[in-house]
């Protein structure tokens, strides 16, 4: 990844800035500036919470180029609680311990070591939200 | 419109072609459908073709492929639409003619897949997905095939062995089929114990990529009625997109593109989902077959499966799928894919599909997809006697 292309990402990498439409409210994220929804311009930039639910997910065995170490790991499609869905990787969970419906929460996380161009790329990952353990 | 033909096809074995670049591929193809057409020199070529920027340094692949198929000087480009590259290859071989503007094309589909070590394809296919959203999570196009899967077998409640009847049928036709990359039957309890590629999607769920050509000679009324072969109509040449994510689609499990480019083919043909004879779809994963078959209308949503299940799939059933093995089993090398769906079509419509030979068959349906839904191509084949 280019340098300019991980500046340019950073608010939507780090802190899950999409955009709401100011016509319809529909809450967009990644951002795009054309609402899909309701075709019109939305620029308005909105901080998505980063809760969420497991929709859907998938542990990767055969890894594209640069995933190798992290073999098995955890994809998922997760429901934000603003009604969008996104794509990341779950983390701090084992995998046979995930499942549809489980509740999640963003953080921020290495994605590779390193990647072609040498830059270590920060992006968001999802953690099981930590319940308060009963004594 | 005029009536736009299909009056030659030509195709390679698929598998991996030590001895065969993207050029020597494609050349095979191309001949052999020119050949059958007895046309030496066509107005214009359509390349479909994904990989070979990433995987052969090699782009401008139009040129190059006219050039070395002998056709040096005439209109040629390269079209790309991920997995989807064939069909729209043919999409537009369709529109050339049919605009009025050639009497007489080829569409050819290429693909040179095993020569890269596989992760460096794995992450060349990752690129029909999101680059910035998708792929750059480390999500391989397998895994977001399986995030479909998983999430159907939630809401519909099945188990991974319901799928297995998809990877079967697949197999059992490809015995006979010459040009298919693995041709022989497989077992349930093979299904069952397949390797895991991204849970819950394993080896036998999913279509090997290989190396393989295919090419089309596509042709006016005017110019087919002077060829030597039955002329097969193409009744409808219909493409459709929608967002190249899952995660931007209101509807994860619906393959909106696939039903409106099915939808606008049924509108053109002027023939509904229950006159297809057969449905070569796009079998890329088994969950792929089963949301395709919902999308053009064979059956209900969190049903498709059961089309398999209940064996509707096979060359006696209700609506034969994969006749010649499809993507899962003669093999997916897949910007040739769409061509390869087209050139099976054109075999059974001529009654040359051999020992899988559907009878009386007159009405063929192909639907190529690119991405996980995000391009689909339909095409509707007729025979006219
Ligand atoms: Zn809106």
């Amino acid at each position: 990844m280019d340098i300019s292309a991980y500046w340019r990402t950073r608010k939507q990498r780090l802190s899950l800035t999409g955009e709401i439409c100011p016509h319809c409210g529909a809450k967009l994220f990644p951002p795009r500036d054309i609402c899909p929804h309701c075709g019109k311009p939305a620029r308005t930039p909105y901080h998505f919470s980063g809760r969420g639910t497991v929709y859907s997910f998938s542990i990767v065995y055969n890894p594209p180029e640069g995933f190798e170490p992290f073999v098995p790991y955890v994809v998922a499609l997760v429901k934000l609680e603003e009604g969008s869905l996104i794509t990341a990787q779950l983390t701090d969970v084992e995998p046979e311990c995930v499942y549809i419906g489980m509740p999640v929460e963003m953080v921020t996380r290495k994605m590779r070591e390193e990647d072609e161009d040498g830059l270590v790329i920060y992006n968001y990952k999802f953690r099981p939200v930590l319940q308060p353990t009963s004594l | 419109m005029r009536d736009i033909y299909i009056v030659g096809i030509g195709q390679t074995k698929v598998g991996e072609h030590w001895d065969k670049s993207l050029r020597e591929l494609s050349l095979e193809a191309i001949r052999q459908a020119l050949e059958e057409a007895q046309i030496e020199l066509p107005e214009a070529l359509f390349v479909g073709n994904m990989l070979s920027g990433q995987l052969s340094n090699q782009q401008n692949l139009g040129a190059l492929v006219a050039d070395h198929a002998g056709l040096r000087h005439i209109e040629a480009i390269k079209v790309e639409a991920a997995c989807a590259s064939g069909g729209a290859a043919l999409h537009m071989a369709y529109v050339a003619v049919a605009s009025g503007l050639y009497d007489v094309v080829v569409a050819c589909g290429v693909e040179k897949m095993t020569e890269a070590p596989p992760s460096k394809t794995t992450t060349a296919l990752a690129s029909a997905a999101d680059a910035l959203y998708e792929a750059e999570h480390g999500l391989s196009f397998v895994a977001l095939n399986a995030l479909l899967m998983r999430r159907y077998m939630h809401e519909y409640g099945y188990s991974r062995e319901d799928f297995g009847n998809f990877a079967i049928n697949a197999h059992r036709n490809a015995a006979n089929n010459p040009c298919a990359m693995f041709p022989r039957a497989i077992t349930q309890e093979a299904f069952i114990q397949a390797k895991m590629i991204a849970d819950p999607i394993s080896l036998l769920d999913s279509s090997a990529i290989g190396d393989g050509a295919a090419a089309v000679v596509v042709a006016s009324e005017h110019f087919a009625k002077s060829r030597p072969l039955t002329p097969i109509r193409i009744a409808a040449s219909a493409l459709a997109t929608d967002s190249v994510a899952i995660h931007d689609r209101p509807d994860p499990l619906f393959l909106q593109a696939a039903y409106l480019s099915s939808q606008k083919a049924y509108a053109q043909a002027q023939v509904g989902p229950e006159e297809i004879d057969f449905f070569e779809l796009h079998d890329a994963f088994s969950i792929m077959a089963a949301l395709s078959l919902e999308a053009a209308g064979f059956a209900p949503r969190g049903q498709g499966v059961r089309l398999a299940i209940e064996n509707e799939i096979s060359l006696q059933g209700r609506i034969p799928i994969s006749t010649m093995g499809g993507l899962k089993a003669r093999g997916h090398p897949v910007g040739a894919t769409g061509i390869y769906q087209v050139v099976e079509a054109v075999l059974q419509l001529r009654g040359e599909a051999g020992a899988n030979q559907l009878q009386g068959c007159r009405l063929g349906m192909t639907q190529n997809i690119g991405g996980s839904g995000a391009v689909a191509v339909t095409h509707i084949l007729e025979r006219v006697d």
